[in-house]
């Protein structure tokens, strides 16, 4: 069974595309939800410093930290990417630490740096990217980590064991193929 | 602004989901909502229930004062311009706001015409209280929609009023015949567009929260199950007796909604609430500005 994280942000547009992939899913909102039948997990988009407070104090943060080395394939996208990582720039603790990367939080600066683009990611080819006051891999502190994307030399896609992290949000577009590869992991 | 630039604010709006955007007046009362998990904050001079007590006009807030607030934290940064008053959104996309509210929480500077949202990059929330005001702001440029309620009197009664009737419009929209929608855009004095998507995808266009009056957990969960997809606390917190305890709680209870222990062990033990005022003791609904 897959599980979106749904304590905070945008977990009804994974939720959708897992939908329309004829996925089964659910949504964790509190420690009771977090069951032994999940397999997959998917960390959202949204604010990281409430998704972490949350994860922190409804007591989720060891139970998925468990099932996440343990081996379940992750995806996680733009908040979910600073949930992941093994390092924060700006020097907060990291949450899960399970992905070696530094991240930059709100790399390319309030609202108004938004932007979108169309590139290729790893062998998905004309990918459309969706960032929304987004992180980006300031970077990579393992050879194990596969980079996936560069735009404007900044690194947007890593996977590193199970572990598939994108700064930008496949979620909010109909291109299926990044749920996709998470779901062949 | 571009087809693209109000895609992408409308996607911030997303990321809020499921999250609490709370009411700050200094940089220490940003650090303590952050800290207590909230998405954002909405930075002004005076929180709504003083700017009741102390009447007068009410305008923007002072730049330096939002900035000092931007620099204090994190997390997206909100601040209100007067309803119509675009030089007051022009000084404050200049700072880099992530969000304007134009709201009727301020002195409004126009009874005539709200502001053309659509000529700005920021994104802009505005406020509504049933499905024809939600949809003007909309079709004006606004990415993100909130309920008026009765801001600064810790009475909920509004906010409520507002969702159920924005909902049960929404809801009758749905279930009209396609020929009927003609009809229905004359009445609502929205594009025929507009009125379509609402009734293909039953749901507004943006994302759409619960604001004005909402004080407690209880208050907070009450709004989520009637189908708001996030709030904004104004006054209920930094107006209570234990500003970051009650914060913490109202963000765990939108979380958590429908999970009444849960709300139980959020709702005890909180401290004095925000002291109320019933709607019938008010003199000014600020409700009633901007149609």
């Amino acid at each position: 069974m897959v599980a979106i994280l749904a304590v905070q942000g945008a977990f009804i547009e994974h939720a959708q595309a897992l939908e329309k992939l004829g996925v089964e899913y659910k949504y964790l909102r509190n420690k009771a939800d977090i069951t032994p039948d999940i397999d997959r997990l998917i960390l959202v988009g949204g604010e990281s410093t409430t998704q972490r407070k949350l994860l922190k104090e409804l007591d989720m943060l060891e139970p998925l930290k468990a099932l996440i080395e343990r081996g379940a394939p992750v995806l996680a996208t733009c908040a979910g990417l600073i949930l992941l990582a093994e390092k924060i720039t700006s020097g907060e603790e990291p949450v899960f630490g399970t992905l070696p990367i530094e991240v930059c939080r709100n790399a390319y600066g309030r609202q108004l740096g938004s932007f979108s683009t169309v590139q290729d990611i790893g062998e998905v080819k004309a990918f459309p990217m969706r960032f929304i006051r987004a992180p980006f891999v300031e970077k990579v502190l393992s050879d194990e980590v596969e980079v996936l994307n560069v735009t404007d030399g900044r690194i947007t896609a890593v996977k590193y064991k199970n572990q598939l992290g994108f700064a930008f949000h496949p979620e909010l577009t109909e291109d299926l193929r990044l749920h996709q590869m998470f779901l062949e992991l | 602004m571009s087809e693209n630039r109000y895609q992408l604010n409308k996607e911030l709006a997303q990321m809020l989901k499921g999250g609490v955007i709370m009411d700050v007046t200094t940089p220490e009362q940003a650090k303590i909502a952050e800290a207590a998990g909230a998405c954002a904050v909405m930075a002004l001079e005076r929180i709504p229930a003083d700017i009741r007590a102390a009447g007068g006009v009410s305008r923007m807030s002072d730049p330096a004062m939002i900035r000092g607030i931007q620099e204090a934290v994190s997390i997206p940064v909100m601040a209100k311009c007067r309803i119509g008053h675009f030089a007051e959104a022009q000084i404050l996309q200049a700072i880099e706001i992530d969000y304007i509210d134009e709201s009727e929480v301020l002195s409004p500077a126009d009874d005539v015409y709200h502001i053309n949202k659509n000529e700005f990059k920021v994104p802009f929330v505005c406020g509504a209280k049933n499905l024809g005001e939600a949809l003007r702001r909309i079709s004006e440029g606004a990415s993100m929609i909130r309920t008026k309620g009765e801001p600064g009197t810790g009475d909920v009664v509004q906010a409520v009023r507002h969702m159920r009737m924005i909902q049960s419009e929404i809801a009758q929209l749905a279930s009209r015949r396609e020929d009927e929608l003609f009809e229905e855009a004359k009445r609502l004095q929205v594009s025929y567009d507009l009125v379509k998507f609402v009734h293909d995808n039953k749901k507004l266009p943006v994302v759409n929260f619960a604001a004005g009056g909402v004080a407690t957990p209880a208050d907070a969960a009450l709004m989520m199950q009637l189908g708001a997809e996030g709030v904004f606390v104004g006054s209920g917190i930094f107006k209570s007796g234990n500003p970051e305890k009650r914060a913490q709680a109202i963000v765990k209870a939108v979380t958590n909604y429908d999970k009444p222990e849960m709300l139980a062990e959020l709702s005890a033990n909180l401290g004095e609430a925000m002291v109320g005022i019933n709607e019938q003791e008010i003199a000014l609904l600020m409700a009633e500005r901007g149609k």
